[in-house]
């Protein structure tokens, strides 16, 4: 008898042949349940779905990007990556993480499509050179990024675009866009895409996704950036530990100033926390062990789309993106020399009329009537 | 795509700058046209200096006669409240003050925020009030224009959708910060073409008229 396929197994089963005890496996969907901000009554539930879940086949595809997002999934801890890989997904073609090289990872990529049509994920990292595009700015095995991921999302249950690069178009698209870089969800219009932003995301973020889509069977609520709700549903601003101090007013100027070393706001040090969603206040980085605003450094809003483009990192969120004084002085001058242009013509009617007054007498009024 | 991000992002940039190019190109379109047609030549011999008691009357107009507040005093007390809450909030809040420093480099202290968020929440008030004296004050009903309503809204929609973004009530957040610079925007380009140009000619006017006094000797 042939071999059953490791998507066939449920998790459950995969777990228990890993020798992974229920004990280990109730932790695990606890840990799931409070990051996806459900109630600790919901756990048995994850528990039962994921019991039964089966472990789908995931196709990971990198294009115009820089590994960061497989870098920080790598620094996943809950679930691990070893974890998530043996336990909860069946990653069957990731460039970075796979042995297999050439050829050979080319058919692992097409045998899971054809044996799991349908059915399994795709996990995107990088931007894509719009069809519009010299396809030779980036290609895979001698296949452009777009007809990659055209032919692998065919018959693909649902997309994950992971990092800024795949949800918005990130660095690669940033202005002048020089490839034509576009999002995932610029391209992909008939299958469900659930946008995991950030430069790079958060970790747990990333798995906490697959992990609901396993335990539901559906992808998570979404907002408007087809972000999932529970992880992007509130600003950085919001939820910042330093926010009581952007309430009283009290702002580090410098980077090294009393207000800096009293952990102060960074809002004038141009922290993009109050236009950014993202999890990083509340879910942190490194194990939990810190983020960006408690290590000292503003918010770069590196969830949101366009931030390459949306002006200096260092400057505060109230700053407009390009304006100088000094074109305002040159719009001032122009108008100053228009207004004297009209007052001179003005002017000089007023002397023409003078000029040319004719008198009109009673009597040459009379005439006419 | 375009969700709210971009908005925001049109908002601070190229409408920015379309914005304070209209503004700044339209006011001094009006101030230079005004200075340059000057006033007919007075051929009387002046009585007096005209700098001193100019100068004088800017400040002295300023403060409502007792006559005139005995006759309207909703007008002067309403009116400065929310004179001076919109500049409060304009001139003393530290975003602003970030945006002013950077077109121009100068900087000043901000007032903190709640004291900021009291004095917005006082003038919507106030200015809440001035509509409604305006739509039932038999006199001022009759002689409101068009344009009256207009300057109103704008000013409204700029104090209401900043008060708005400042305690976060609507979401996204980058959706009622685009609307708040949207509306600053409209309120700069309709600034040089309205009543609202009364923020800089306001000034110059009483200049006039104080140093009119004063040439002919009469009390400023």
């Amino acid at each position: 008898m042939a071999a059953r396929k490791p998507t066939e197994k449920t998790l459950g089963e995969s777990l228990r042949e890993r020798g992974v005890s229920r004990r280990g496996f109730l932790k695990f969907c606890a840990a799931t349940a409070s990051m996806m901000a459900l109630p600790p009554s919901m756990v048995p539930a994850i528990a039962a779905a994921l019991e039964k879940a089966k472990r789908p086949s995931v196709i990971w595809l990198s294009f115009q990007e820089c590994t960061g997002c497989t870098e920080s999934l790598t620094r996943s801890h809950a679930p691990t990556l070893e974890d998530l890989i043996l336990d909860v997904i069946s990653l069957d073609y990731h460039h970075t993480l796979q042995a297999a090289a050439g050829d050979a990872a080319e058919q692992a990529r097409e045998q899971a499509m054809a044996a799991n049509a349908g059915e399994y994920l795709v996990i995107v990292d990088g931007s894509i050179p719009g069809p519009d595009s010299n396809p030779g700015y980036s290609t895979v095995a001698g296949h452009s990024n777009y007809a990659m991921l055209m032919e692998t999302v065919e018959n693909a249950a649902a997309v994950i675009a992971v990092g800024t690069c795949a949800t918005f178009g990130g660095l690669p698209g940033a202005n002048p866009n020089p490839t034509g870089a576009m999002s995932v969800m610029d391209l992909v219009k008939n299958k469900p895409v659930i946008n995991v932003s950030g430069c790079p995301p958060i970790p747990m973020v990333i798995t906490g996704v697959i992990a609901h889509y396993l335990t539901f069977g559906r992808l998570p609520e979404l907002d408007a950036y087809n972000r999932p709700m529970a992880f992007f549903g509130q600003s950085i601003h919001d939820r910042c530990y330093r926010r009581p101090f952007y309430d009283k007013g009290l702002f580090a100027k410098t980077f090294d100033d009393e207000g800096a070393r009293l952990g102060w706001c960074l809002y004038e040090l141009g922290c993009k926390g109050p236009t950014t969603y993202n999890a990083c206040a509340t879910m942190r980085w490194n194990d939990g062990t810190s983020w960006p605003v408690e290590a000292g450094h503003p918010c770069l809003g590196c969830s949101e789309p366009k931030f390459w483009d949306a002006g200096g990192f260092y400057n505060a969120v109230s700053v407009p993106t390009s304006a100088s004084g000094v074109n305002v002085l040159a719009a001032g001058a122009a108008g100053a020399v228009v207004g004297g242009a009209v007052a001179a013509l003005a002017k000089k009617q007023t002397k023409t009329a003078v000029a040319h007054r004719q008198p009109v007498t009673v009597e040459e009024l009379e005439a006419k009537l | 795509m375009s969700g709210s991000m971009e908005f925001l992002l049109w908002t601070k940039g190229a409408m920015f700058n379309i914005a304070i190019a209209i503004f700044a190109i339209g006011l001094l379109v009006r101030i230079a046209e005004i200075f340059m047609l000057g006033r007919a030549k007075n051929f009387a011999e002046a009585r007096a200096g005209e700098w001193g008691p100019g100068l004088r009357t800017m400040f002295t107009r300023t403060v409502a006669d007792p006559g005139t507040f005995q006759r309207a005093p909703f007008n002067v007390v309403v009116g400065w409240v929310w004179h001076i809450g919109f500049l409060t909030a304009l001139l003393l809040f530290l975003p602003h003050i970030k945006l002013i420093e950077s077109l121009t480099g100068l900087s000043w202290p901000a007032l903190p925020n709640p004291v900021i968020s009291l004095v917005t929440s006082v003038t919507l008030v106030a200015l809440i009030a001035t509509l409604v004296h305006r739509m039932t004050h038999p006199v001022k009903k009759r002689i409101s224009t068009v344009e009256d309503y207009l300057v109103w809204a704008v000013v409204f929609a700029v104090v209401l959708t900043g008060w708005l973004a400042y305690y976060r009530l609507v979401n996204p957040y980058p959706l009622v910060l685009g609307m708040h610079i949207l509306s600053a925007e409209i309120m700069l380009i309709l600034l040089p073409f309205t009543k609202l140009t009364h923020i800089f000619t306001t000034f110059i006017a009483r200049w006039y008229n104080g140093a009119a006094f004063g040439r002919k000797g009469v009390q400023s």
